[in-house]
């Protein structure tokens, strides 16, 4: 049994406290409830597009979602590619003589698709227009790659395996500077280098693809991806996608190592064959293809991208999208956290309180404690019951949810509990200042939800939501991001399509600063103000 | 003598001795005016058809002030109970109803005073600002100052004293300022939250009428009218079967309950 004055026994005296109050109980038990029972309604209240047509629910209906690799993540793995098969160790060599590209400067697609499918494009590359040379775990969809690259303003890089991005020498390339690339392979290792002449060379990185088969395919490639205008207005934004198209000429193709069969070509509007959609044949992808140029090279067109595909509205659900009713759990442990300071001093507890423990200080942290520790507790349990339970009503409803990787989703339900927790703290220290329980509560209700509403749905434009996300107490909802905005894709990375400025840790650390400066106000007053 | 000519004396009185009531209808009207001014700063309309409504655009800051209004009409109800007072004011005037009449009567009349001065200020400051950010006739705005925006004006009043009068409602249930409040503002803020992660349109939509915040807001839409949930003074008719509900089964309590 510790003693009277020591922390440890004020901590039990403040949890006595709470869980001898029926309402604050009921009011904790109603934070976990909201959590879970509000996270449901999303998917409850939701439905798959292909679930419905014209109003007839059909059962033949399966969502695959968007095409991924083998971990899970959504990626595009689009390119025209021109290769052959490696077996064993060994390298490929190249040299991208010219780059150029076409796309839509207003957006969208061709105007008249009978007619030439370039009409109406304008020369020019996109930032992340790709052409370089490629070593692929076959052709099939998805399988793992390593590639050396051109890109159109972001300098050579090296990538695999769609998330990984290195940067190498930031040049850009032309016929007027060419650009010698090289990938080396041994065994599972592969190793990127970019050259000025074709004779020093600088490594710009290695990747580590396990699993890698004897069998691979070697080559060059050329891709570009979407070019697209967002367009702000209320409630979101419109956003006009159209293709484009990137053409890398090589020549000085070498390869060593066994190299067996010719070169595999993708004739010109092969893509758009494939493709069979109708309009396909008479767009952009038309004119995708490869051609042999002088000197054993090859031009070559594409159109699309290889790398990570970000979520996109409609398609399936956000894992975060699971824990939407965290904002109701928020409200009621706030209420219950401003309520343990005001109720005592409306009933006059806080003389009893502060008589047995006169170092106010400490009173003021044995309450902090017990409320973020349970809170926490309350938190963690609804966000881990809230996360499977909406997944799994999701997958009957055969939605597709969006993949995120374990730690992610750990993260995700760990920082949930911490938000609640470090809310908790935070109403506890502004109820001590003002001593008013609604005051108090609204306070804090308005300054972490009511920005989280301004900034991912109102009118104020990106900039003001960034702004907002970055700087007020509702920078903490960063903490159950899992979509990752991707530096090497371009998209539309703002609050309102659930992307934070500001990292997962980060964001909540900045509810933690207004939380610690709260309460060290309410700790000062506290100690400085008579009760 | 009328009891509700008494009633509202009293209740006048006690409102207007409170210190609080004065420092919350400024933060009401800071609030609204500071939010619509950064609004109406910040938002531009860069070519036709953007898309942007200028009332909901130069009003956005009803949205904050509502939740000071909610605050002012909680402790009006909710300080009584806290304080004990309320024994006294039901021994002095045995009819409940009439007492919550009186209140929710003298709470919407400082909350229209209040949403006047700050809706009309708003007001002036979008109408000053907005032309120079892109609405203007070039950009399909005619003119800002038509019937449509002063309808959204005077509904965005209308909306605050609504709000005023669920708040008096849901603490005469819960008896306690703290979680009136919260419960107010989470009737108000989580609705829209919750909107989002529906992605039925048919439900989304009726979340969106359902809601007290986003149905009430409807009011103030000027453009594309027919393209929201709800008709304007079909929104705010929604905010004021909430308003009406609460408020009448909040007296239907005061009637039954000890106090």
């Amino acid at each position: 049994m510790p003693g009277r004055d020591s922390f440890l026994y004020l901590v039990r005296a403040e949890w006595t406290k709470l869980r001898t109050v029926r309402g604050w109980v009921v009011g904790l038990a109603l934070a976990a409830i909201l959590t879970v029972g509000l996270g449901m309604l999303g998917p409850l209240g939701s439905q798959i597009a292909c679930d419905h047509v014209n109003g007839a629910a059909i059962s033949a209906c399966h969502v695959t979602g968007p095409p991924h690799d083998a971990t899970g993540q959504e990626v595009d793995d689009e390119s025209t590619f021109v290769h052959r098969t490696l077996t064993g160790d060994g390298s490929i060599t190249a040299r991208l003589t010219a780059f150029g590209g076409k796309y839509f400067p207003s957006g969208g697609g061709p105007a008249d698709p009978t007619a030439d499918p370039t009409a109406g494009m304008a020369d020019g590359l996109q930032p992340w227009s790709k052409a370089g040379i490629l070593v692929k775990n076959g052709t099939t969809f998805g399988s793992a790659y390593a590639a050396v690259l051109a890109t159109g303003t972001h300098g050579v890089r090296m990538q695999y395996d769609y998330t990984h991005d290195t940067a190498g020498p930031a040049v850009t390339v032309g016929s007027a500077t060419p650009r010698w690339l090289r990938l080396t392979r041994a065994g599972d290792t592969l190793t990127g280098y970019d050259s000025a002449d074709g004779t020093t060379w600088t490594e710009i990185g290695t990747a580590r693809l396990t699993n890698l088969p004897r069998n691979v395919e070697v080559g060059v490639f050329a891709t570009s991806p979407d070019f697209a205008v967002v367009k702000n207005s209320f409630g979101g934004s419109a956003t006009n996608t159209g293709p484009s198209l990137a053409t890398g000429t090589f020549d000085q193709i070498a390869v060593t190592g066994q190299s067996s069969g010719a070169w595999t070509v993708p004739a010109i509007g092969s893509a758009a064959a494939g493709d069979g959609g109708p309009g396909a044949a008479r767009g952009p992808e038309a004119v995708a293809g490869a051609v042999p140029s002088a000197g054993g090279g090859f031009t070559v067109t594409g159109t699309g991208d290889i790398a990570p595909s970000v979520p996109d509205e409609g398609q399936g659900k956000t894992p975060e999208s699971a824990l939407a009713g965290t904002f109701g759990g928020l409200i009621a442990v706030i209420v219950v956290a401003a309520l343990t300071m005001t109720s005592e001093y409306r009933r006059g507890l806080i003389r009893v309180s502060l008589a047995a423990s006169p170092r106010r200080g400490r009173l003021l942290a044995a309450k902090a404690v017990v409320l973020g520790g349970v809170s926490f507790v309350v938190g963690l349990a609804a966000a881990a019951i809230a996360v499977p339970g909406v997944r799994a009503v999701e997958h009957s409803k055969r939605m597709y949810v969006y993949y995120a990787s374990t730690q992610a989703e750990i993260r995700m339900v760990i920082g949930t509990a911490a938000l609640l927790a470090v809310s908790a703290v935070f109403a506890l220290a502004v109820a001590t200042i003002v001593r008013r329980g609604a005051a108090a509560v609204a306070a804090v209700i308005v300054v972490i939800i009511l920005p989280y509403l301004l900034a991912v749905a109102s009118v104020l434009p990106a900039g003001a939501a960034e702004w907002l996300a970055r700087v007020t107490p509702a920078a903490a909802f960063a903490v159950q991001q899992t979509v990752i905005a991707w530096p090497q894709v371009r998209a539309s990375y703002t609050p309102t399509n659930g992307f934070y400025p500001l990292s997962p840790w980060l964001g909540l650390a900045v509810l933690c600063l207004y939380a610690a400066a709260a309460y060290a106000v309410a700790h000062r007053q506290l100690r400085r103000r008579d009760v | 003598m009328n009891p509700f000519r008494d009633a509202l004396h009293a209740e006048w009185t006690k409102l207007r001795t409170v210190a609080g009531t004065a420092w919350l209808l400024a933060t009401t009207f800071l609030l609204t005016v500071g939010l619509s001014a950064v609004s109406a700063a910040t938002v531009t309309c860069d070519g036709t058809r953007c898309g942007e409504d200028p009332a909901k655009v130069g009003l956005l800051g009803v949205m904050a002030g509502q939740a000071v209004v909610a605050v002012l009409a909680v402790l009006a109800v909710g300080e009584e109970y806290g304080t004990g007072m309320i024994r006294v004011t039901f021994a002095a005037m045995p009819r409940r109803e009439v007492v919550l009449a009186a209140k929710a009567t003298v709470v919407a009349a400082v909350t229209a005073a209040a949403g006047v001065l700050a809706v009309l200020a708003s007001a002036l400051v979008a109408l000053a600002l907005l032309p120079g950010h892109g609405f203007t006739p070039a950009n399909g705005y005619a003119d800002l100052a038509t019937a449509a925006t002063l309808r959204a004006a005077a509904g965005s009043v209308l909306y605050l004293v609504l709000i005023a009068l669920l708040g008096v409602g849901v603490t005469t249930l819960l008896r306690d300022s703290a979680a009136a409040v919260g419960a107010v503002l989470g009737l108000l803020y989580l609705f829209p939250v919750l909107a989002q992660v529906i992605s039925n349109p048919d439900w989304h939509r009726h979340a969106l009428q359902l809601a007290p915040m986003q149905a009430g807001l409807d009011v103030q839409a000027t453009i594309d009218v027919a393209g929201q949930p709800l008709s304007p003074w079909q929104g705010l008719g929604v905010l004021a079967l909430w308003a009406f509900g609460v408020l009448g089964l909040g007296g239907l309590t005061l009637r039954m309950r000890d106090a």
